[in-house]
């Protein structure tokens, strides 16, 4: 790497076009988000600069606390699920035969490149009344109830009722973990791809057997993997907004779409702003502590 | 004892069979648990796109008994003016993101990668803060910056947005590139007599040229497959094809909306491998 | 020691990796105590064959006894021997003095008696006061110490090393090997070793193989390797040996004549059968270089100095022969000397006794 002293022209010319683009149409509307956060809605929804912090109170209030720690427990949810779900993957991956490892990859990665609009309406298809589970489920009960007519137990099993798989927090949570799945599973590949496989054969050597070796060896030695690949996915899902729109019902109201609704029906754009910030401050925060313990690590091996 | 021989003779053949197996220790993929996961994670994966691609050519409307095949759901979509104009907007606006992003984003990636200024750590925080927030947080402050700066929503404010947010993504493509660059080559250029212009032509940028189709690839995907911050700084009459197709699914489930779905899965599905293969013949040849 | 059973006992193991093979049907037998080298260049399947002791490969065919046990389908946590590895693989998120009671805590060993062990082993591998250490605090010699007690306090019967030595600078690694003859005296325990480094094997080992492409080529003490190689192989992979194609023209009576190109009819001592082709070889510093023909018996040709190759201690000087082979001879350099007394250009005459021959027929 270059001092950018050596070829200041080349330096300027290369930095200039993005630098100004995302300053603009980024950096700028995301202060002014911010700078809304602490502002006031006027009658007619208009927003007047203001400086206070009611918006933020107005967030903590019971009504929209809950809303806000439901999103929490959604995201958490999903993401344990996405990291039990995505371990046994990634490290089946990681550990195929080289031949193997790209076409597994890809069969992980292409639902990923298709719409995540399409991926979560797909569901809708799966998990309805009229869906192919419950029309699943009806064929078993079907075959049951004849069964239970042959041996002589006629109407034992009932009429069939669906059930309703749709519009509540599950369908949110499942719609969560099909999309984010591979944000987990690729950052665990990568890390599991990295690491040295003779540290899992000397923990197999010195008498450990293969479960004791995933805990005591190969869970540690992937941690930061793990942590930024859930951390990660966690950031996305307490923060989405098309799925609970698309899946959820009215127990299943996340921080997006409240934001969505600030913005949109509700028009009280001040407390939508502090609402996204609310979901972006603990974004900053892991961010920036990551890049601090990045920058602190390589100095403690010098001692 | 000659039925106990006959008795030993297949045990012995039996365990003979299952040492030739070899499952190595760390074989976790020969393991039958293994599989089963796999398969199981993978039906999860892939169930609900393949029975909607399926359904899309079903002939009932009623989308969950098969009735025969047909392409008449797919002939109403490409007949349906609304979403006729919705695709071409999407093109639009990821042709434009894509080109400017492309550019913006390689030249940000490739002084990055080169060179050391102050502020660098914090840049690299902000510049790649579009990847990790939330798309709900960064569509809304689109639609606020609009508003505040009185600019109509249209087809330009979804555009520049896209390219906002694709720009990080193009860069940390570039530089991944870049990261198994020999800077050498550079050297060795000048030291034969190229300028540093000469040297990027002729050395650094055929280098690049993967990292750019790869990126662009990737702009062109995200741009064409983005609902969230579409949503919010689209205005009337610059409808993409993802916010068609939400108003459509928010209305009902039907073969059209499958149909429409497909169109762009298999879209992107052939963008994205395209762009993989491409990479894997690249990195084929330079291995060789 | 010979009578005793073999502490490790490989019978015709093969391994295939798809068409690869890369152990062809080895068989050797180890003894209890003994320091044994598997020696080989990179791809000869030493480390195959290491790691098939180890567990972490399955022979294609063949068996495997450790102290007389079949291995067969015993997993690499059940099997009685320890590994260092190449890498060394101490594990990065725990102190030097947990990395050395890993083994003993998985295998639940009463806690008093894991401190005890372990500080034994710190003290066997001077390391002592460096339980607290974090595996980056230290450096790699150091690191290779606590891979090395960790497998000893386990106490295997068969230590296994992977290149051990490959990854540290050359002071060290001299150092080092004196060290782990020591150890292996003070220890007891039969140290397998693989290694590519021919210097490493002679000087540490009391036995080893000589593997090329899968196959054990030949097994024997260091001294017996470098002075009686049973091939071709052997003899240039083990030292610098000058060779020459020969045509048999008789045997008889543990002696051997053969012709040589532009040498003549050679007679040397030789033990058993040779027809046809063959080789004939000698050492370079079983050779001689003089101003006039030698007396005696003493095989001779003529050459002419193309090169010589200054190393300090020694000269090599690379004459071309009549007999069209470029042959070294080494001098040693036991008189301070400003000017070599070897001139390019010069003509001298290269002898060696037919004793020192070696006659290589395969």
């Amino acid at each position: 790497m270059e001092d950018w002293r050596k070829d200041r022209l080349a330096f300027t010319i290369f930095m200039a076009p993005a630098t100004f683009w995302l300053f603009v149409f980024f950096t700028i509307p995301l202060a002014l988000v911010w700078v809304y956060s602490f502002g006031e809605r006027g009658p007619q929804g208009q927003t007047y600069l203001a400086f206070n912090f009611e918006n933020y109170l107005r967030a903590v209030e019971p009504i929209h606390l809950q809303i806000l720690v439901k999103s929490i427990w959604i995201g958490a949810v999903s993401t344990i699920i996405c990291l039990v779900v995505g371990f046994p993957v990634a490290m089946g991956i990681a550990f195929a035969p080289s031949r193997w490892k790209n076409p597994l990859l890809l069969i992980v990665v292409l639902p990923f490149f298709t719409n995540l609009l399409i991926r979560t309406y797909a569901w809708i298809a799966v998990l309805r009344t009229r869906g192919f589970v419950n029309f699943g489920l009806e064929w078993i009960h079907e075959k049951l109830g004849l069964l239970f007519a042959f041996v002589g137990l006629p109407g034992v099993m009932g009429e069939f009722e669906p059930l309703e798989l749709l519009y509540n927090q599950y369908a949110v949570v499942i719609g969560l973990v099909y999309v984010h799945l591979p944000f987990l599973i690729l950052p665990l590949y990568a890390t599991l791809e990295k690491l040295d496989r003779s540290f899992l054969e000397a923990s197999l050597d010195l008498g450990a057997g293969h479960w004791r070796t995933f805990l005591s060896v190969t869970v540690p030695l992937v941690m930061p993997g793990i942590i930024s690949g859930s951390l990660l996915v966690f950031i996305l899902t307490m923060g989405n907004f098309l799925v609970p729109d698309l899946l959820g019902g009215t127990d299943s109201l996340m921080i997006g779409n409240l934001i969505a609704r600030e913005f949109g029906a509700a028009r009280d754009w001040p407390f939508g702003s502090a609402l996204s910030f609310m979901v972006m401050y603990p974004v900053f925060f892991f961010f920036v502590i990551r890049a601090l313990a990045a920058r602190y690590r390589p100095r403690q091996g010098e001692i | 004892m000659a039925e106990q021989a006959a008795a030993t003779a297949p045990a012995t053949a039996r365990r003979k069979r299952r040492r030739r197996r070899e499952v190595n220790p760390l074989d976790y993929l020969r393991q039958p648990w293994m599989q089963i996961t796999l398969l199981i994670s993978f039906i999860f994966l892939y169930f609900p796109i393949v029975t909607l691609i399926a359904f899309s050519f079903n002939d009932s409307r009623r989308n969950i008994t098969w009735r025969g095949f047909t392409f008449k759901y797919y002939e109403k979509a490409f007949n349906n003016v609304a979403l006729h104009d919705a695709f071409i907007n999407s093109m639009i606006v990821a042709a434009w993101s894509t080109a400017v992003s492309t550019a913006f984003g390689a030249m940000l990636g490739l002084a990055l990668y080169r060179y050391r200024f102050p502020g660098k750590g914090p840049y690299e925080g902000v510049a790649h803060l579009p990847i990790v927030i939330p798309e709900i947080c960064m569509g809304v402050a689109m639609l606020a910056f609009f508003a505040a700066v009185d600019i109509r929503l249209s087809l330009f404010t979804i555009t520049a947005s896209h390219i906002a947010f694709t720009i990080p993504f193009v860069a940390v493509v570039i530089r991944a590139r870049m990261a198994g660059f020999d800077t050498a080559l550079e050297e060795a250029s000048r030291d034969l007599g190229a300028n540093e212009w000469q040297t990027f032509w002729n050395v650094t940028f055929p280098y690049m040229v993967p990292g750019l189709v790869a990126g662009a690839l990737m702009a062109f995907v995200l741009s064409l497959d983005d609902f969230v911050i579409t949503f919010f700084t689209a205005g009337v009459g610059s409808t993409t094809f993802p916010l068609k197709i939400y108003s459509m699914v928010r209305f009902s489930v039907t073969p059209e909306v499958n149909a429409a779905s497909t169109v762009l899965i298999v879209i992107t599905l052939t963008l994205t491998l395209i762009a993989m293969t491409m990479q894997s013949r690249w990195t084929k040849r330079q291995q060789e | 020691m010979t009578d005793a059973r073999p502490i490790i006992s490989i019978r015709d193991v093969t391994k295939r990796f798809g068409s690869v093979v890369a152990v062809d049907s080895v068989s050797l037998d180890i003894r209890p105590g003994e320091f044994f080298a598997l020696l080989g260049p990179s791809g000869c399947g030493k480390t195959t064959l290491l790691r098939m002791l180890a567990g972490f490969e399955t022979p294609s065919e063949g068996e495997i006894e450790i102290d007389g046990q079949a291995m067969s389908n015993v997993p690499p946590n059940k099997r009685p021997v320890n590994m260092v590895f190449q890498s060394y693989a101490v594990f990065p998120h725990m102190t030097v003095h947990d990395n050395v009671a890993y083994g003993l805590k998985v295998t639940r060993v009463p806690r008093a008696e894991i401190a005890a062990r372990v500080e034994k082993a710190l003290a066997l591998v001077h390391l002592d006061g460096y339980g607290g250490r974090r595996p980056d605090q230290l450096s790699g010699g150091q690191r290779q110490r606590v891979a090395l007690a960790r497998a000893l306090v386990k106490e295997p019967k068969v230590l296994l090393l992977d290149e051990p030595l490959s990854a540290l600078d050359a002071k060290l690694r001299e150092a080092m090997r004196l060290e782990l003859v020591h150890l292996q005296h003070s220890v007891g325990i039969t140290f397998v070793i693989v290694t590519h480094d021919q210097d490493e094997a002679l000087s540490m080992a009391d036995r080893a193989a000589v593997m090329q492409a899968g196959i054990v080529k030949q097994i024997a003490a260091p001294g017996d390797l470098y002075e009686h190689p049973n091939s071709r192989f052997v003899a240039d992979f083990i030292g610098k040996v000058n060779q020459f194609e020969a045509k048999v023209a008789g045997v008889s009576g543990g002696r051997l004549a053969v012709e040589i190109d532009g040498v003549g009819r050679i007679d040397v001592p030789h033990d058993g059968a040779a027809s046809g082709s063959i080789c004939i070889a000698v050492r370079p510093e079983k050779t001689r270089l003089s101003k006039e023909r030698a007396d005696g018996d003493r095989i001779q040709l003529r050459g002419t100095i193309s090169d010589v190759a200054y190393y300090g201690n020694e000269s090599h000087i690379l004459l071309d022969t009549d007999a069209g082979v470029q042959f070294t001879t080494t001098v040693q350099n036991d008189e301070r000397r400003t000017e070599s007394s070897f001139i390019i250009g010069d003509d001298l005459w290269i002898s060696w006794s037919p004793a020192d021959t070696l006659v290589l027929v395969d």
